[in-house]
């Protein structure tokens, strides 16, 4: 769509909507949120930013394939169990690691659980809106 | 928990992490085919060491995130889920040599090896898990892994296959959903081993059998089972052949497993209506897949009425109940699931040797490539239970097994079966090899580079067919441990509930 005011106010849109996502995702640890809902955002981002600039800009904004972003999300989740096995229990138990910000570690399986979700809603539904865009 | 108790996850973490791989490489398709190989490899070691657990020690858990059941989800892993996950790595390995050699094909479109491995996750989950809801959702991520390898190639026979294989197995999901809606309803628990006294112990009989008719429903969907198997026929046979024979060898498949989980352990068929049922089924399947194989002019669709006639003999094995009819009706599962991928391999080397599908068309297969003439004999004879291969033993297991349940009909509907499948195959070996075809068309005679990985699928096939039916004595044994653990499910209850605590 070849509009102005919407490719002046997109980028700073994209930026707020991107940053947002990272917050509903880290939220998502004690409150409602986390990965599905971040990376259904973040991809809404991308797809406002497809709208406005075209998908060969967005393609060039993410650098890595849609769907390699979305397998490196798979790959998280699942080596987010293998943790569990260096501690005894498990696969998949939550663990948490020192340090702590704020009282939260960040270093935590289900943290890097809920990254893999992130990036496989990401990867997925971007992959679909792109193919949308590009089908002739 | 040493690496030996996480071969209980292994396998499915396997092949999810190797889907994950694979799409992170998603334009490199060689890449692609070697992780799969190499993954493919390492859940062949790892559910290998499961069977070996298991039969020494007794059914295996693991209480996923530490959460115990029944509250948690649970993989729990008899005789029988433990030798089934290792099928279906095995059989996932060999099509994957085989994609490697068959170079004309679709494999090396990217997109294959993911949705194989995601496949095969779904498959290897079904058969670990102990969770009914869980086990929902390892059925439908091997439906959506098989979805997309329906459509692979996106020609329009295979978009017509694709509709109805869809359609009829989306019904059949959605069946299982609102039956396991209801059981969680009557009961409060998804846990299989804890639905087992649960379920005996609700008062509303009406209700269990309403529930246990819609899982009949479901999962006799899945298997192909009479009257619900015209969607099998009608779509297996326009993939490629890599993609229809590892649906023939392990898509079924799970649908059975899933009646023999759920009508031994939670509906014990000898406490419902429909052990009856189940018999009038089994046999009607062996019947329709025969006169259906009978029938058929494109050899494809034909080893797909073979398919559903294999079915029928295992639904015998659980409509009979008996320790022995079980025992027989496992061996089956087992050689079905290695036979039929290597019948549907071979039908298509025959394929791309005559360049047709259509048996009149074929014809002269024998002068040209005599070799594999007698290869694929040796595989057709398997398929219709000739001794000495592995067809053989679970049916002589099982005709024993209808006469001591004084149902000498079946015995009758068995023998008739085997006869049936053998005319079939037989004369689709008449006309494709020893006519000499209409008028000598033109012919691709060529295996291409690599005859080698194209073969050796199959030879590894024959070669375990024939193992397996000179030494059935340890085969027959194991069958028949699994089937005793089927039978009396209480090491199996005692091993998900009671080692939680």
């Amino acid at each position: 769509m070849n509009s102005l005011i919407l490719r002046t106010v997109v980028p700073l849109l994209v930026s707020i909507m991107l940053v947002f996502s990272i917050f509903v995702l880290l939220r998502g640890h004690s409150l409602p949120g986390g990965g599905f809902i971040g990376g259904l955002i973040a991809a809404s981002s991308l797809a406002l930013y497809m709208i406005a600039s075209g998908s060969q800009a967005v393609r060039k904004a993410l650098v890595l394939h849609p769907m390699s972003i979305g397998g490196l999300g798979l790959l998280f989740a699942v080596f987010s169990g293998v943790p569990s096995y260096f501690s005894d229990v498990p696969y998949l138990t939550g663990l948490w690691y020192e340090p702590e910000f704020f009282h939260i570690s960040l270093i935590a399986t289900p943290v890097l659980f809920d990254l893999g979700v992130y990036l496989v809603v990401v990867g997925s539904i971007t992959a679909i809106a792109l193919a949308l865009e590009e089908w002739h | 928990m040493t690496l030996t108790d996480w071969t209980v996850v292994l396998p499915v973490a396997l092949a999810l992490g190797g889907t994950a791989l694979c799409a992170v490489f998603w334009w490199r398709p060689v890449i692609q085919s070697a992780i799969g190989i190499v993954i493919t490899l390492l859940m062949l070691v790892s559910a290998g060491v499961l069977v070996c657990t298991v039969a020494t020690e007794g059914p295996q858990t693991m209480a996923m995130s530490g959460w115990p059941g029944p509250f948690g989800i649970v993989f729990a892993v008899d005789l029988l889920g433990a030798g089934l996950a290792f099928v279906t790595a095995l059989v996932g390995l060999l099509i994957l040599i085989y994609n490697f050699g068959d170079q004309s094909s679709d494999y090396r479109r990217v997109g294959y090896t993911p949705l194989l491995l995601a496949m095969l996750a779904g498959v290897s989950g079904a058969f670990l898990t102990g969770d009914i809801f869980n086990l929902y959702v390892w059925f439908e991520v091997l439906i959506i892994g098989s979805f997309g390898l329906l459509i692979l190639g996106g020609k329009k026979a295979q978009l017509d296959g694709a509709i109805k294989y869809a359609t009829l197995n989306l019904l059949a999901t959605t069946f299982f959903l609102i039956a396991t809606g209801l059981l969680y309803g009557l009961t409060g628990t998804l846990n299989m081993a804890d639905l087992a006294s649960k379920v005996a112990a609700v008062d509303n009989r009406a209700l269990v059998n309403v529930v246990a008719a819609l899982y009949l429903l479901a999962f006799g969907m899945k298997a192909a089972a009479f009257p619900l198997f015209f969607w099998l026929p009608a779509s297996y046979h326009t993939p490629k052949p890599g993609v229809s024979a590892v649906f023939a060898g392990l898509l079924t498949k799970v649908g059975v497993y899933a009646l023999y989980r759920v009508f031994t352990l939670i509906f014990p068929a000898s406490d419902t209506i429909f052990a009856d049922l189940l018999i009038w089924i089994a046999g009607a399947t062996i019947l329709a897949g025969g006169l259906g194989a009978i029938a058929q002019t494109d050899i494809r669709r034909l080893v797909a009425f073979t398919v559903v006639g294999g079915i029928g003999y295992m639904l015998v094995g659980l409509a009979l109940q008996s320790p022995l009819a079980l025992t027989g009706g496992l061996f089956y599962i087992f050689h079905s699931m290695l036979i039929s991928t290597a019948l549907f391999l071979a039908v298509g080397i025959a394929g791309r040797l005559g360049g047709s599908y259509d048996i009149a068309k074929l014809g002269g297969l024998y002068r040209a490539r005599p070799a594999f003439a007698m290869m694929f004999l040796v595989v057709l004879f398997a398929v219709a239970g000739v001794p000495p291969f592995s067809g053989f033993w679970p049916k002589v297991v099982l005709v024993q097994a209808s006469l001591a349940a004084d149902a000498p009909w079946l015995a009758g509907v068995i023998l008739v079966g085997g006869f049936l499948t053998l005319v079939a195959v037989a004369r689709a070996f008449a006309a494709a090899f020893w006519d000499n075809g209409e008028e000598e068309p033109p012919r691709a005679t060529h295996y291409g580079d690599r005859v080698g990985a194209l073969m050796l699928p199959t030879l590894v096939i024959i070669g375990l067919s024939v193992l397996m039916g000179l030494a059935a004595e340890p085969v027959v044994q194991l069958a028949g441990q699994a089937a005793a653990g089927l039978s009396d499910p209480s090491a199996y209850i005692e091993a998900v509930l009671g080692g939680s605590e």
